[in-house]
């Protein structure tokens, strides 16, 4: 399948053994696991690339669920995935920086809580956190502001490219031969007779003999057409903010706040492409679309920086943003098979889904296959995809004299801020699941999302993408 | 010794007299006064046309204090690549400086190959950038259609690109007046200016066609607070400071002007002393940074200034590089010198007794806020040096001159040296 009929026309399928809804990070790992078994499997997806929603704006760390409630689902997925995506990584090039992370306690209360931690820690199958005093915490984070009492280390909370990710599981998702189509938005669910379900896209009906909800935010409302009403979706935004490279030499690990009820808390973490990030805000929304920034979000966290690490507001900031968290009323994932139906929902995903999303693809196989669906391993796979390094733990195109002397695409920076070469911009134009506008451009390959914003190059790279298209 | 390159593991060499980074204003003619004389100089610069910002500042104004003639942008950037090229200079382009691999050595990636340029001496040339939407914390939704003036002129003037037909322009300074010039040539009115200064400023050359002609509408004490429209740019928030009311102003782009910051990020890599204000590298009167052997010039030391005033620093630099590779003596101690508010930068930000007279023998500073009358006063270790009316204003968006006269009563051995007004 070619990327216009990815995008655009009728469906190029009438029926699959399994149709996908979502193609966030979570949807994208389940097509991925499906498809490397003799079923026809389609990833449906609204938006007109994958990962474009919830997947794209988050804190991209990879966790070890020190903190996860024990005893829960997301608890076991997390743990599991981690696992699951640190050897994808390796396998496939996602850029991946085990940089550890330290929780940091500024009060006596916090303090006091860090031995419960590192037991919960225990209960959730951790056991490399250290509680240290806070001459450790600041030889480890010298520009933390002063007052920290204490911390825990974390030493194997990872960061990782969420948008290489998510293209990663669909690339493979697509290679293993499932449909993978975008701008195919579910607006309703029939019963198909013979047990399958029809889906009425806005690019026409698909039937499929098995559903799959990962619907993200909109994962209770495609619930909903099922005719269930388990639980109901409130997004969460989260606001961050990103600082400039200069920024990075000050933070090299994951510096998180002792955890309260509303959440993970404001975090100042470094990003795999060589920024800082602080963030997240957590506040409670209606409209599941909004993913704009505020005026409050902001000086909340002007107001959280300049307590933490003040030296950090020191330095331009080069981004920012919000992504919705799907919450619900729930204190687990929300999974749950109706063989009957022979559909699933993969819902709740609230703000761990990143790191468990191939724990969740896992256990989605042994749930359909203990509800009756025939799972026939393939007897031959295409290799895994060899995903573009846009990450800064290993050398990137420009800095590689070999690659240079092959091909002097990969000498030609278009993207000052971000170094992204000619080369890298023809790759991802070219590649299976090419971008479908500037944004997809980015997450691709960093262009344009430097400090500069587009001064120099936005004309250039947009260019570029028109050229692309065209084609 | 010059010229073509050798190879090592894959790693061109390059070993040229001087390395002059950025070929903008700046960088070009200090490369043609070095050039000039008989130094091996390479000049690199990312893109593909040296020439720097004027290249796609399609308007006139250019030339008038370096070559005492009225030009465009882009003719003005031909010619000093030309007259560098004529000087002798080597020209690279498509060649990004990525980091040092030296006191004076750089790494370089360029089409044909990685690069290593091992310089007797470097000259910083990067220029200064607008401050973008996101470094200016403006929330709201985050549309295509918002971007700064540099990115505005590459897409009208080097691409050919159309525009939107209503815009927003935040600043009202020498460049917000060049961004307008521009939105009306690709068909795009410009339905609103906004400012937090009480004045809108322009530049002398637009200031009667800019008022008249564009006829653009300011509002003075305002700011943006809000970026509205979920695919494209439907409106601004703006809020009048004096009041705190706030309305929405329909429009479908949105250009943020002025605000400007050094590129700074390779004196920062080299680890030089950096200049708190104007965050740019430290220099002395002789345009020398920390780290002997490597200079700075043009809108990388004060941001921003105009391009004439850019490449008469390349001028006045070559005379110290070329001292400096003859050997010249070791750098004294310097004296800082600083600026009081409304100021909020000052350049150069060291005075080093007996390294000569700043370019053009004039210290430039910027300020925060406007004043008619500029009555000047320089201090040092609490005794007034020196006091003077000076006949033109402090004027937000454009550089402040004071003669450089006015520290000749310093004590070369004294402390710092303030700048403020009286
Ligand atoms: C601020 C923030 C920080 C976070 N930090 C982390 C972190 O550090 N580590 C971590 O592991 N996780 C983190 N998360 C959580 C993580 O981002 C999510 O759990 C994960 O992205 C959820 O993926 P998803 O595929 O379920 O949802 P999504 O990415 O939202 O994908 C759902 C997709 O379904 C599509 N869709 C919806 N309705 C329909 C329909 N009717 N028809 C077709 N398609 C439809 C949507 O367009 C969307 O693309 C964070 C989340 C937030 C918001
Ligand atoms: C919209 C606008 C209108 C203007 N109008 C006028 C006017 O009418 N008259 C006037 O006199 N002035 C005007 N100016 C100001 C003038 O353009 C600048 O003062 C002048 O360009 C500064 O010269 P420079 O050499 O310091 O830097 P720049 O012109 O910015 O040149 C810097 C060069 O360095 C290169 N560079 C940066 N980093 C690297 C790296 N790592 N590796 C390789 N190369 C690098 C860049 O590619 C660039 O070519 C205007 C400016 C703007 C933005």
């Amino acid at each position: 399948m070619n990327a216009r009929q990815m995008r655009y026309g009728p469906l190029p399928v009438e029926r699959v053994d399994v149709a996908v809804i979502g193609g966030g990070v979570v949807g994208a790992a389940v097509a991925r696991a499906l498809a490397g078994h003799e079923l026809s499997v389609a990833l449906v997806e609204a938006r007109c690339d994958v990962g474009d929603g919830t997947s794209k704006a988050n804190t991209a760390i990879l966790h070890t669920g020190f903190d996860a409630t024990p005893g829960t689902l997301e608890s076991r997925l997390v743990r599991r995935g981690c696992e699951l995506l640190a050897e994808y990584a390796g396998a496939t090039g996602i850029p991946v920086e085990r940089t550890g992370a330290v929780l940091v306690a500024w009060t006596d209360e916090e303090l006091a809580a860090l031995p419960g931690l590192a037991a919960k820690a225990v209960k959730n199958g951790y056991e490399r956190c250290e509680i240290i005093g806070a001459e450790e915490v600041y030889r480890q984070v010298p520009a933390l502001a002063p007052g920290a009492l204490g911390g825990l280390t974390v030493p194997d909370e990872s960061i990782i490219c969420p948008w290489t990710t998510t293209l990663a599981f669909a690339t493979e998702a697509l290679s293993r031969g499932a449909y993978v189509l975008l701008n195919t938005r579910v607006e309703g669910v029939e019963s198909g007779g013979d047990g399958d379900t029809v889906l009425r896209t806005g690019r026409g009906t698909l039937r499929a003999g098995w559903v799959v909800n990962a619907a993200g935010l909109g994962s209770d409302v495609i619930d909903g057409l099922f005719g269930h009403r388990r639980f109901t979706v409130t997004p969460r935004r989260g606001e961050l903010f990103v600082f400039d490279k200069q920024a990075r030499p000050m933070v090299n690990r994951i510096v998180l706040p002792v955890p309260s009820s509303r959440g993970k808390g404001v975090l100042v973490s470094p990003t795999i492409y060589g920024n800082v990030m602080l963030g997240p805000t957590a506040e409670d929304r209606d409209d599941r679309t909004d993913t704009s920034t505020s005026e409050h979000g902001f000086d909340f966290l002007l107001e959280k920086g300049r307590k933490l690490m003040p030296a950090l507001l020191d330095e331009e900031v080069t981004a920012s943003y919000a992504g919705l968290r799907a919450a619900t009323e729930h204190g687990d994932y929300q999974v749950h098979l109706d063989a009957g139906q022979r559909y699933l929902v993969l819902g709740g995903i609230r703000s761990t889904g990143l790191t468990s999303a191939m724990a969740l693809a896992e256990h989605t196989l042994g749930l359909l296959g203990d509800a009756g669906l025939r799972l026939d391993a393939k007897a031959t796979l295409p290799d895994p995809p060899r995903m573009p390094n846009i990450g800064e733990a290993f050398p990137r195109p420009y800095q590689r004299a070999d690659l240079i002397a092959e091909d002097p695409a990969y000498g030609t920076a278009v993207c000052f801020c971000e170094r992204v070469t000619e080369g890298e911009i023809r790759d991802a134009l070219a590649s299976p699941i090419p971008p479908a506008d500037v944004d997809g451009l980015r997450r691709r390959t960093r262009a344009l999302m430097g400090r500069c914003q587009g001064f120099f190059c936005g004309a250039e790279v947009e260019k570029r993408l028109r050229a692309g298209e065209s084609q | 010794m010059s010229g073509t390159g050798s190879m090592t593991e894959n790693v061109l060499l390059e070993t040229p007299d001087v390395a002059v980074i950025g070929g903008g204003p700046s960088g070009l003619t200090a490369a043609r006064e070095l050039a000039a004389g008989g130094l091996d100089v390479l000049v690199l610069d990312r893109e593909r046309q040296a020439g720097g910002i004027p290249r796609h500042s399609d308007h006139t104004g250019y030339g008038v204090r370096d070559l005492h003639r009225v030009m465009t942008g882009p003719a003005y950037a031909r010619l000093l690549v030309e007259r560098a090229l004529e000087a002798g200079a080597r020209v690279r382009t498509s060649a990004m400086v990525t980091g040092w691999s030296g006191e004076r050595a750089l790494d370089v990636t360029t089409p044909e190959g990685r690069v290593r340029v091992d310089a007797r001496a470097v000259v910083l040339a990067t220029g200064a950038r607008e401050r973008p939407r996101t470094a200016r914390l403006v929330p709201g939704d985050r549309p295509p259609g918002v971007m700064n003036t540099g990115q505005l002129q590459n897409l009208v003037h080097l691409h050919h690109r159309e525009v939107g037909t209503r815009a927003v322009i935040v600043g009202a300074e020498l460049v917000s007046w060049s961004a307008a010039l521009t939105l009306r040539e690709a068909g795009c009115r410009t339905v609103l200016m906004t400012t937090e200064q009480p004045h809108a400023e322009s530049y002398a050359a637009f200031s009667v066609p800019g008022r008249a002609v564009l006829r653009v509408p300011v509002a003075t004490r305002t700011r943006v607070v809000r970026i509205i429209g979920h695919h494209a740019v439907e409106a601004v928030e703006v809020e009048d400071l004096a009041t705190g009311t706030r309305r929405t102003v329909p429009c479908d782009t949105v250009i943020f002007t002025g605000d400007w910051i050094p590129d700074h990020e390779l004196a920062r890599a080299a680890g030089l002393d950096m200049d708190p204000g104007s965050k740019g590298p430290l220099v002395d009167n002789a345009l020398r940074t920390s780290r002997p052997g490597v200079f700075a010039v043009g809108n990388l030391i004060h941001p921003v200034d105009t391009a004439d005033i850019a490449a008469l620093d390349g001028r006045h630099v070559a005379r110290h590089v070329r001292d400096y590779l003859a050997g010249a003596l070791p750098y004294g101690p310097g004296i800082p010198l600083r600026a009081e508010a409304p100021f909020t930068w000052v350049s150069p930000g060291l005075i080093r007794p007996g390294a000569g007279t700043p370019p053009r023998e004039r210290i430039l500073l910027w300020s925060a806020e406007p004043r008619l009358v500029a009555r000047v006063e320089v201090t040092q270790d609490g005794r007034r040096i020196a006091r003077r009316t000076l006949p033109w204003p402090v004027s937000p968006g454009r550089v402040f001159r004071v003669p450089s006269s006015m520290l000749s009563g310093a004590d070369p051995h004294g402390g710092p040296i303030t700048i403020a007004l009286a």
